[in-house]
């Protein structure tokens, strides 16, 4: 029996008419990796923001570390997400605070902690993502790797128990993912985190991931380890997990009397 | 009837705003900061950059303004013979609806549509989401100080807008057109009273503040985050702001100076 540190039971989530979820059950185990994949637009990031109750489910339950998030006042939600940390997919980092003011923000806000020693971690939380030379740049200055790997910094700097990435290899360039890949990895064996992966990039969320998790069409199409997942015969895992072009997700974006007729 | 039902339902629509608003005005202020220091270092950054980087305009148009008044001024009172009374209209004017009204038409275009751009771009790159992940309250980091700012700058600036105006008309008047001096500044004193001229023009300004400044945050923290969505968001602080400042100037004016 696995561990579970995040419970999703029947989860429902529509945006208007257009259901992005529907009765969708899964669990993240802890202490894992675990990698949610799927196409674009299938709602990895609103998975994301559910979790992190940033967004309310229309039905179903959320537990994280055994607390219903959505029911919890907003109070306690905070005090529950200082045990999270989100890596965005832009960084988010605050662009009028140099590196190292980014990184001892949420110490500062949440921690009694002295001067000396908030310093003395911000340096600790960037010499784990390899930019301990960079505490004094603007995130302006920072490529888009090194962005995400300070908005990284940022994230443990509290070390959650729980971390969230939302898309972190995309736009990088083969080096800087090959550097992620490998923090993501590191910081979760190091310091014991559950760390949630929202990708759709297969390559690299397979070489990490201890268990994997497929959505596609508002439900969860495949999950299990990663090869367990490689070895799937669904003819939709396949096509995502190979690329194909055309299979059970068309390539053509469905025809509706509406568009017939070309442009007028 | 289907007219009647439009309009039934863009009232309730506007109703259902206005109260969405006013819910995010309220948690805005009504949140306590959690630590005092950093809250004060917050406002005076944002009295900085609402306030102090308002002032270049804010003098530059009140002195051509009170140029301006000065020279028809005194055009029509000097076919009375009464060109000394300059002072007395560039005073009244400036102090009772031209100070608190250009000022705040200024502050809602330089300010309001610069806090709008600032906080929707600070949404469209997930900050405001950020902040929320840390546990940090959005509202009360971003658009507290920023709201507080706002209402504080703004009656100062008008202030400021009064005196340069006057200065201008100053130099019009007495220094170019040759009116005299002591006339000048006596009846500007003779006719203007704290409580009726310089107050209501304090307290318009303040209303103003506190609406213009409502409107900036709110559009930039409810935009789309979209570079669309943004200059939308812009685009209508400065049109409400505008419109709300002169439709408020008019039913504060009644309010004040109504008593026929």
């Amino acid at each position: 029996m696995v561990d579970a540190y995040i419970e999703v039971h029947d989860l429902s989530f529509y945006r208007g008419d257009r259901a992005i979820y529907e009765n969708v059950s899964l669990t993240i185990p802890k202490g894992k990796v675990t990698a949610v994949m799927g196409p674009s637009g299938t709602g990895k990031t609103t998975l994301l923001r559910l979790i992190a109750a940033q967004l309310s489910p229309d039905q179903g339950r959320i537990l994280v570390a055994g607390e219903d998030v959505h029911r919890l006042s907003r109070k306690d939600l905070y005090k529950v997400r200082k045990k999270m940390g989100m890596l965005f997919q832009s960084g988010a980092l605050f662009s009028d605070m140099s590196v190292a003011e980014n990184i001892a923000f949420p110490l500062e806000e949440h921690t009694q902690l002295s001067r000396s020693k908030i310093e003395s971690i911000v340096l600790d939380k960037l010499h784990s993502v390899g930019l301990r030379g960079a505490a004094n740049l603007m995130p302006s200055e920072l490529s888009g790797g090194m962005a995400r790997r300070v908005a990284l910094a940022r994230a443990i700097a509290l070390d959650p128990d729980l971390v969230m990435y939302d898309e972190p290899f995309t736009g990088q360039d083969p080096i800087s993912k090959g550097v992620l890949v490998k923090l993501i990895r590191q910081l979760n064996d190091e310091a014991n985190i559950t760390s949630v992966l929202v990708s759709h990039d297969v390559e690299e969320s397979l070489s990490i991931a201890d268990h994997v998790c497929i959505l596609a069409g508002g439900h969860v199409i495949a999950e299990g380890s990663p090869e367990t997942i490689q070895a799937s015969t669904d003819p939709q895992v396949m096509q995502f997990l190979r690329g194909e072009p055309d299979g059970p997700v068309p390539f053509h974006y469905p025809e509706t009397s509406e568009s017939q007729g070309g442009p007028r | 009837m289907n007219l009647l039902v439009g309009l039934g339902a863009w009232f309730l629509n506007w109703l259902e705003a206005v109260g969405r608003a006013g819910i995010f005005l309220a948690q805005s202020v009504l949140r306590m900061p959690v630590r005092f220091r950093e809250s004060i270092r917050l406002l005076i950054q944002q009295l900085y950059a609402v306030g102090v980087l308002s002032l270049v305009i804010v003098v530059v148009s009140g002195a051509f303004i009170g140029m301006v008044l000065a020279l028809q001024g005194y055009s029509i009172l000097s076919k009375f013979g009464s060109e000394e009374a300059v002072g007395q209209l560039l005073a009244l004017s400036l102090l009772r609806e031209l100070a608190p009204v250009v000022t705040a038409l200024l502050f809602a275009g330089r300010a309001g549509s610069s806090l709008t751009a600032e906080i929707g771009l600070m949404k469209a790159t997930e900050q405001l989401s950020s902040y929320e992940m840390m546990g940090v309250d959005p509202l009360r980091r971003i658009i507290a100080p920023r709201f507080i700012a706002g209402v504080i700058c703004l009656p100062l600036l008008s202030i400021i807008f009064s005196a340069t105006g006057i200065i201008g008309g100053l130099l019009v008047s007495v220094g170019w057109l040759g009116v005299h001096d002591g006339a000048f500044w006596s009846l500007m004193q003779q006719s203007v009273y704290f409580d009726t001229d310089i107050m209501n023009g304090f307290i318009k300004a303040l209303c103003f503040s506190v609406v213009v400044t409502w409107i900036a945050v709110y559009q930039g923290y409810e935009c789309v985050p979209t570079s669309e969505g943004i200059g939308k968001a812009t685009t209508r602080t400065v049109v409400l702001g505008s419109l709300a400042i002169l439709a408020l100037d008019f039913v504060l004016t009644a309010a004040m100076f109504g008593d026929f």
